[in-house]
């Protein structure tokens, strides 16, 4: 800052703060419920200030019968699922990127630009405008309610391999020649130097791609059909229309806290790599 | 955009692209162009064969009421989002970056939205409007409105809207943030040493200068708004009341797989992927003018 | 140890020729300098030799043997980059060991190695380093600990010194010219520094436009040189140039002044119009002197004095470098002689040496 004002500082605090508040109040709100009994939970005002029966509804959710009057798989099952795609989402598509990134900038051959203009053409191609015919690949090549069929169709991603071949293409060229001149291979080059070299951009993608798997909600909501297949973020849409019948707000909120921690821990956990990895694989 | 030394022509390159363009063209290209294709076809009532129609699904998306309400709809509804997201991110930011020391505590106070799914998004602000049990209810009855997004359409919408732009002012943020903190300390200096006070800094160097933020991420939020605010419209009002909160990516859900209308449903994915195309171009554009690829 | 050989090498873009028809030969032992203004190919020349560049047509061969199809790992080469090109997540000693693990040496020979060559460079105490812990001096070091190591047939330098400050860069030039002949391996060095090239060099070659000017030692460069190119380029500071013209044996400037000619050869035709070159050193003070100067500017450099000035009676830019101290006010007129083996007369067409 320029010049000492202490009132503008004063002022500048105390913006910030409501924006915090008002950011985080959801969220509060939500911690709040899962706090508190299900009795509670059904008088109005709601409660703005924790309660004290977190654990009890923390082992309801998750090992208890969750909601009532819903058939679903039970929670924890749900978080394997969801852990699962996630991890397979961000998994192969940085393993798919890493190799494709590679290849297009490191080799010259027939067809390279065919190549990258196919993968180019991906980025225009959100799932959402393209779900049914999506599905009924998916279907017909019988992965409807695997882990597969949740994880593949989203793993080719123009966004991830761009980022690669961004920072690939600010890897001197001397390392590729003074590696040749090494005597170290294509792969071995990948391997040995390439790889360690983009060790931060690669785990900054993870953060941003685990999310995004986390996250995602119509593509399993439409390929499980099968409950045993359910991710968590999927379950609290069902939660929400049983909760017409049988309001028990404080198992929805905590599953919906459960769902919402994990991506959370990973955003604040690495936040200097998630802020890095979000402004250049936009950018 | 290459290296000045290659590896020595060999199968190598095709074996490593080969898992993405496959992926690519089984999952992206091919039901991209099937899309493209039932755009063109109509089904029989019985659903046994099918007719080409050439551009007929299309021209009864035109003459349909309800398509282009949504497409209004649509366009207002992401215009909204953008502008609140953006706004309130603005103003964040711009107070963030005037904080020496804890702006970092600021900024990790302020990402978590990020990691919310919009689905679980929609639910927290469903939760807390419920119109029986939410908190604000509760206190908007104080002030005679009687809050029920069940039943009151724009009500519904201003859920919806205050939802998805709830979840994105943590990415605008950032981009803002970033965007003011690699303006030069001297540019500033220097309009302080003009006379400028931090308001008239704010306005006259520190706006103009992040601009090219500021387009970027409308471009980026309208996108957003256009798609990834399905969970949230599924989760909150299933489009409804009535269609009041109906966008174009929810009607394609709705008429593919709960209407079963195969032609009409694939005419409106082209439809998207026009607008999606048309905004990635737009984007693109920007892109290259800033990064050299 | 190897001598290298280039017989007729070009080098295309497309349909751009950037070499043509280079060629050469370097004996075992020898220390060779290509050098050239910026853009002139001798980097693309030393790359070509390395196996960074394919060769178009012709041939290079290393120690007898045809290398233009091999890799670069199979030449038997090692080469030092302008940025050095150390992997940056690597320590000192893992950069200066992966080629030779590549190379599956054992354990032990590569230790011996990677310490006899951090011993010769004085880095023993940098080795468990990464490189960003390093000055610039050091890691210049370690990229040529790396290339020792390998024990090559040849060392290629590509321009090695010009990320240093100058006082470095006088000081490591030193040490790579006593490295080479302590290691005596055969070395092409890379630079546009023409002082750096002269001090390193047995012998230089000179490259512009693609072409190959001059292939020399440093005095034949200086004393006699091909072009009007190389005697510009080597020597500072420059040459002076003067039109000139050959009648009845003599010598005459434009200005109508007539010097003591060189010895011409004699199909030289009469009249014919020369380019004559003489250095500023080579310019005595001599007040009977035949050459004037129309003094307009003095650079005092204390071991010598620059007088920058204009050919009197004419617009020809002309320096002389006088030794010690020298008075001379602007606007003053001062008179030089030059011995006639000292001149240098060139074809103002072609600018190539008209044979003296």
């Amino acid at each position: 800052m320029v010049e000492r004002r202490p009132l503008t500082s004063l002022l500048t605090h105390f913006v910030l703060v409501l924006g915090v508040i008002a950011i985080a109040l959801p969220i509060w709100i939500t911690f709040v419920a899962a706090t508190h009994d299900q009795f509670r939970m059904n008088q109005v005002p709601l409660p703005l200030w924790p309660g004290t029966h977190l654990w009890d509804n923390l082992n309801q959710t998750l090992f208890g019968a969750g909601l009532s009057g819903t058939e679903g798989a039970p929670v924890w099952l749900m978080l394997l699922n969801s852990l699962a795609m996630a991890m397979m989402i961000s998994l192969g598509k940085i393993a798919i990127s890493l190799l494709s990134a590679f290849a297009i900038v490191y080799f010259r051959f027939p067809f390279r630009m065919t190549c990258f203009w196919m993968i180019f053409i991906t980025l225009m191609l959100p799932v959402e405008v393209r779900i049914l015919p999506t599905f009924e690949v998916v279907a017909n090549l019988g992965m409807l309610n695997s882990y597969w069929g949740l994880s593949i169709p989203l793993i080719a991603s123009a966004t991830a391999t761009f980022m690669f071949r961004q920072v690939f293409l600010t890897v001197p060229d001397e390392m590729l020649e003074s590696a040749r001149i090494d005597g170290a291979g294509p792969m071995r080059f990948f391997f040995d130097i390439l790889l360690p070299l983009s060790r931060t951009n690669i785990a900054a993608l993870f953060v941003i791609l685990f999310i995004f798997g986390w996250n995602q909600y119509l593509w399993p909501l439409l390929i499980t059909t099968d409950t045993s297949m359910t991710t968590i973020v999927m379950s609290i849409k069902q939660m929400l229309e049983a909760a017409e019948q049988s309001p028990q707000w404080n198992i929805i909120m905590t599953t919906a806290l459960l769902a919402m921690i994990p991506p959370i821990f990973v955003v604040i956990s690495m936040q200097k790599l998630f802020v890095q990895g979000l402004t250049e694989t936009d950018k | 955009m290459l290296k000045r030394v290659h590896f020595p022509s060999s199968p190598l390159p095709y074996l490593l692209v080969a898992p993405q363009l496959a992926i690519t063209l089984v999952f992206f290209i091919w039901p991209a162009s099937q899309a493209m294709y039932q755009s063109f076809l109509i089904e029989d009532a019985f659903g046994l064969g099918s007719e080409f129609v050439w551009f007929e699904n299309f021209q009864v998306l035109w003459g349909d009421q309800h398509y282009l309400d949504a497409f209004w709809r649509t366009g207002i509804f992401s215009l909204l989002v953008a502008a609140l997201s953006m706004g309130v991110a603005l103003i964040l930011a711009g107070f963030a970056q005037r904080v020496v020391r804890g702006a970092m505590v600021y900024r990790t106070l302020l990402i978590w939205p990020y990691a919310v799914a919009p689905v679980l998004a929609g639910a927290l602000w469903v939760f807390m409007f419920n119109p029986t049990l939410g908190i604000f209810p509760y206190f908007l009855d104080f002030v005679g409105i009687d809050w029920n997004h069940y039943l009151n359409g724009n009500q519904a919408m201003a859920l919806v809207i205050l939802a998805a732009a709830w979840k994105q002012v943590a990415y605008n943020f950032l981009f803002y943030l970033a965007a003011m903190q690699s303006i030069p300390n001297s540019v500033i200096e220097a309009a302080a040493i003009d006379g400028a006070g931090p308001g008239r800094r704010f306005f006259s160097i520190i706006l103009p200068l992040i601009s090219p933020t500021t387009f970027f991420l409308l471009v980026i939020n309208m996108v957003y708004a256009f798609f990834e605010t399905f969970g949230i419209i599924h989760a909150v009002t299933q489009g409804g009341p009535g269609t009041s909160t109906t966008i174009l990516v929810y009607k394609v859900f709705n008429d593919g797989f709960v209407g079963l209308d195969l032609g009409g449903s694939a005419a409106q994915s082209v439809i998207l992927m026009v607008l999606v195309i048309a905004m990635t171009v737009v984007q693109f554009r920007y892109v290259e003018r800033k990064v050299e690829y | 140890m190897a001598e290298i050989k280039l017989t007729d090498l070009t080098k295309s873009y497309g349909p751009t020729e950037v070499l043509h028809h280079v060629e050469g030969e370097i004996s075992d032992g020898e220390f060779i300098v290509i050098v050239g203004p910026s853009g002139c190919g001798k980097s693309t020349l030393l790359r070509m030799v390395a196996g960074l560049e394919t060769v178009t047509s012709g041939e290079i061969a290393i120690a007898g043997r045809r290398v233009n199809e091999l890799e670069p790992s199979a030449r038997d080469i090692a080469m030092v980059f302008q940025n050095y090109a150390l992997y940056p997540h690597m320590s000192v000693r893992e950069n200066m060991a992966y080629g030779l693990k590549i190379r599956k040496l054992s354990k032990a020979e590569i230790n011996r190695r990677v310490e006899e060559a951090a011993d010769i460079l004085e880095i023993r105490q940098y080795l468990d380093r990464k490189p960003r812990q390093l000055s610039g001096g050091q890691r210049q070091r370690v990229a040529m600990g790396r290339a020792i190591v390998r024990d090559p047939q040849v060392f290629l330098f590509d321009e090695p010194l010009s990320n240093l400050d100058a006082k470095l860069r006088v000081q490591m030039r030193l040490e790579i010219r006593k490295l080479q002949q302590r290691l005596g391996v055969t070395s092409i060095y890379v630079t546009h520094d023409q002082v750096e090239a002269m001090t390193l060099g047995d012998r230089l070659m000179v490259l512009n436009g693609g072409y190959v000017e001059q292939f020399g030692t440093p005095i034949e460069l200086y004393d006699r040189p091909a072009s009007v190119f190389v005697a510009g380029f080597i020597g500072s500071p420059a040459m002076n140039f003067l039109p000139a013209s050959i009648e009845a044996e003599a010598l005459i400037l434009s200005t109508g002044v007539q010097l003591a000619a060189p010895q011409v050869s004699a199909d030289l035709a009469q009249n014919s119009a020369v380019l004559l070159g003489v250095r500023p050193e080579h310019l005595v003070p001599d007040e009977i002197g035949p050459i004037v100067i129309d003094v307009d500017m003095v650079e005092q450099l204390g071991a010598n004095t620059l007088l920058h000035g204009k050919l009197s009676g004419s617009q020809h830019e002309i320096v002389a470098s006088v030794p010690g101290h020298v008075a001379a006010e602007p606007g003053s007129k001062h008179s030089f002689s030059a011995a006639p083996e000292l001149l240098h007369l060139f074809d103002p067409k072609t600018e190539k040496r008209l044979e003296t």
